[in-house]
């Protein structure tokens, strides 16, 4: 196990200040629509709560590692260099948008930063993760592919079929799946078979034959430490591993659905709105990830109350350049709908 | 007796009435029933109102099978294009286990499906899929445009003996219509005259109804009389009802929301240019989507969509003198 001083004082602040900057982000989505009802379209997904996941995940990433997270996929280039503001005018249909205003919240990509894309339909990008990694392995890249899904998502043929694929030709990918005990409006409880007998959803690794672990997501230090075993193996060229982290996704899981011009905004979270269950949101509330290893790093020494507010100032000014560049940035202009049909 | 009702509203009520009239009815899908509150939970019970994992393979497959002995399963599917990643069952096993068996086994089901969500949810959520459900032999295909027709053909689907992708559009949702109360059937395979007219036909399906009657209307205004047909079913097709109408009109503009060669559009062209080309005193026109997954930005959006002012100039070009020469 590699303590703080392994890691390093540097190292540590960086990753506070991903988790930081990546709730400021989907904040400021989440603001958007208040402030600007009607320019984000369509169904966004934010990743608050997820942050120590993410960041724990990519924190033992090498620099050419690719990562291919689901539909609710803001978080990541946020991490991976990609500027907040391109991602932000995406998700507000300009174009100066990652993919020019074609995409969307759900489509994000961004190749250059090690990010090939995002599918919208539940389950297809593990297929996809594992056909990346099969580029790795063929031209011998010493790349490890991370893909990201949800729990809901391991309900779907993809994922079964994905995992023995990867299992049997022994592929460099390491199956991040996301337990936010929630898909969509629905409790992991009622879809999800381990879930139900009170197992781990880790225990699927075994019907491939790979290892499976279950991890407190929620802990920056301790998903880094999993998802670095797994990614020594991937790259050892031992195969793939399925590491379940557990977290709880803090925001509804999307923006209202409506009919426009009914406008649209974020709802409580289901288990407030659907379940009734206030007391479960805000047990989840009061382990805030971000909070946690706030006070973590505070205990330590490692970070003075001065230097934690620059850091959370900083993302905010950053975020608040990210909304403006985004609102600034012209709408791509209609006869551009036919670009890019073929390559 | 009759009430106003929004579609959404329209279709639930003819499931709830058909879930009552029979008990083999059955009726899950993802993220409905969670909690017991729910309606159809409260009235029908755990048995039959169920809610299902993200696993279109396994929701679509066990209707079929479901069905072959003895239930009839309705499905939901929220977007049709989930339905995508179980296609083999609705388009390769649901429609031909009957023939298979030579005739000794049915499939009675209905898988329901929104679609065509033209609300900024982009490139996966709201293309039109339905091309490929056509002409599928033993496949019925429903797709209303108004509540009224949403209930009977919804209550239809159930009833029917064969299996039925029964598609609602996402941008009628909320919209309201007098629905008749109690049993209330609209058979498959009969067209609705929308509205009637002498000068030019538009056939259109779905949220395409909404906009040709606007347009219609705007055409009216200028004192062109357009007459607008909804085959309500794409399968089956009712090509006479187009064909009278072609023959009173001489003109037919079709609308529909898919890109062109993958549109129920083509089928109806190719319908009227055999079988109806003497009535014709111009080339038949087709408005559709371009040939563009449905972006995400809204000028984007909107430019590759059908629209009102595209109807209109589509109504104009076929009734100009000499529109062959166009
Ligand atoms: C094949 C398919 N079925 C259904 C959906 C609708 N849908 C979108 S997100 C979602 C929930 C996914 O939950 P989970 O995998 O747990 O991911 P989370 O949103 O919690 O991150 C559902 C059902 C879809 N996009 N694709
Ligand atoms: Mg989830």
């Amino acid at each position: 196990m590699q303590t703080k001083e392994d890691i390093g004082k540097d190292r540590l602040l960086w990753m506070y200040n991903q988790m930081v900057r990546i709730r400021e982000f989907e904040e400021r989505v989440k603001r958007t629509f208040v402030e600007h009802p009607g320019v984000i379209r369509g169904h966004t997904h934010l990743a608050d709560g997820a942050e120590a996941s993410i960041v724990g995940a990519l924190s033992t990433r090498n620099d050419d590692d690719p990562v291919m997270p689901s539909y609710r996929c803001h978080g990541y280039p946020i991490v991976l260099g990609t500027r907040p503001g391109r991602i932000m005018a995406e998700i507000y249909g300009r174009r100066d948008g990652l993919c020019k205003g074609f995409g969307g919240s759900m489509h994000l990509a961004d190749p250059a930063h090690h990010f090939p894309g995002a599918s919208g339909i539940v389950g297809q990008g593990i297929a996809h993760a594992t056909g990346v990694a099969l580029t790795a392995q063929v031209k011998n890249t010493g790349q490890v592919v991370y893909s990201f899904f949800g729990d809901g998502s391991s309900k779907q043929g993809a994922f079964f079929e994905s995992l023995n694929l990867a299992a049997i030709w022994k592929l460099p990918i390491v199956f991040i799946l996301e337990n936010n005990q929630y898909q969509a409006y629905t409790h992991i409880s009622l879809e999800d078979a381990n879930a139900a007998a009170g197992d781990p959803l880790s225990k699927k690794a075994e019907a491939f034959s790979i290892p499976g672990v279950t991890v407190d997501g929620n802990d920056v230090l301790a998903v880094r430490e999993e998802v670095a075993k797994a990614v020594a193996r991937a790259r050892a060229g031992a195969g793939p591993s399925l590491i379940e982290s557990k977290f709880y996704r803090f925001s509804a899981h999307g923006n209202a659905i409506t009919v426009p011009p009914v406008p649209t905004q974020f709802p409580q979270h289901e288990a407030v709105e659907v379940y009734g269950r206030k007391a479960e949101y805000e047990a989840a509330r009061a382990s805030d990830p971000i909070a946690r290893f706030r006070s973590q790093l505070i205990n330590d020494g490692l970070l003075t109350e001065a230097e934690a507010r620059r850091i959370e100032d900083g993302a905010r000014a950053e975020m608040e350049d990210a909304v403006r560049f985004a609102l600034a940035s012209p709408f791509p202009s209609p006869e551009e709908a036919l670009n890019y049909v073929f390559a | 007796m009759a009430r106003e009702m929004m579609f959404a509203e329209a279709i639930a009520a003819a499931i709830s009435e058909e879930m009552e009239r029979d008990p083999n009815v059955v009726y899950y899908g993802q993220n409905m029933a969670m909690t017991e509150r729910d309606p159809f939970l409260k009235k029908f019970g755990k048995n039959r109102v169920r809610i299902t994992p993200i696993s279109e393979t396994a929701e679509m497959g066990a209707a079929v099978g479901a069905a072959m002995t003895g239930l009839r399963p309705i499905v939901e599917l929220y977007m049709a294009e989930f339905m995508l990643v179980a296609f083999d069952e609705a388009i390769n096993e649901a429609p031909r286990l009957r023939y298979m068996s030579g005739g000794q086994v049915k499939v009675p089901l209905v898988f329901k499906a929104g679609f065509g969500f033209a609300a900024g949810w982009a490139g996966q959520h709201s293309n039109c899929t339905y091309h490929a459900m056509m002409g599928i032999p033993g496949l019925k295909l429903a797709i209303p445009s108004t509540p009224a027709d949403a209930k009977g053909l919804m209550t239809a689907a159930i009833r029917d003996d064969n299996p039925v992708v029964y598609l609602h559009h996402y941008m009628l949702t909320i919209d309201k219509g007098e629905v008749p109360d109690g049993d209330y059937i609209i058979p498959f395979g009969v067209a609705d005259v929308k509205r009637s007219g002498t000068d030019v036909t538009i056939v259109a399906t779905a949220w395409m109804v909404k906009k040709a009657l606007a347009a219609a209307d705007k055409l009216a205004e200028e004192g062109i009389s357009a007459e607008v047909i909804d085959p309500r079913t794409l399968a089956p097709l009712d090509v006479d009802a187009i064909l009278t109408s072609v023959n009173k009109t001489g003109r037919l503009v079709i609308v529909d929301q898919a890109t062109r060669h993958a549109s129920a559009a083509v089928v109806i062209a190719a319908e009227v240019a055999e079988r109806g080309f003497q009535s014709l005193k111009a080339p038949v026109k087709l408005v559709t989507s371009l040939d563009a997954t449905i972006p995400y930005s809204e000028p984007l959006e909107s430019y590759v969509l059908p629209s009102e002012d595209k109807i209109v100039q589509a109504v104009k070009s076929v009734l100009i003198e000499n529109a062959a020469a166009v």
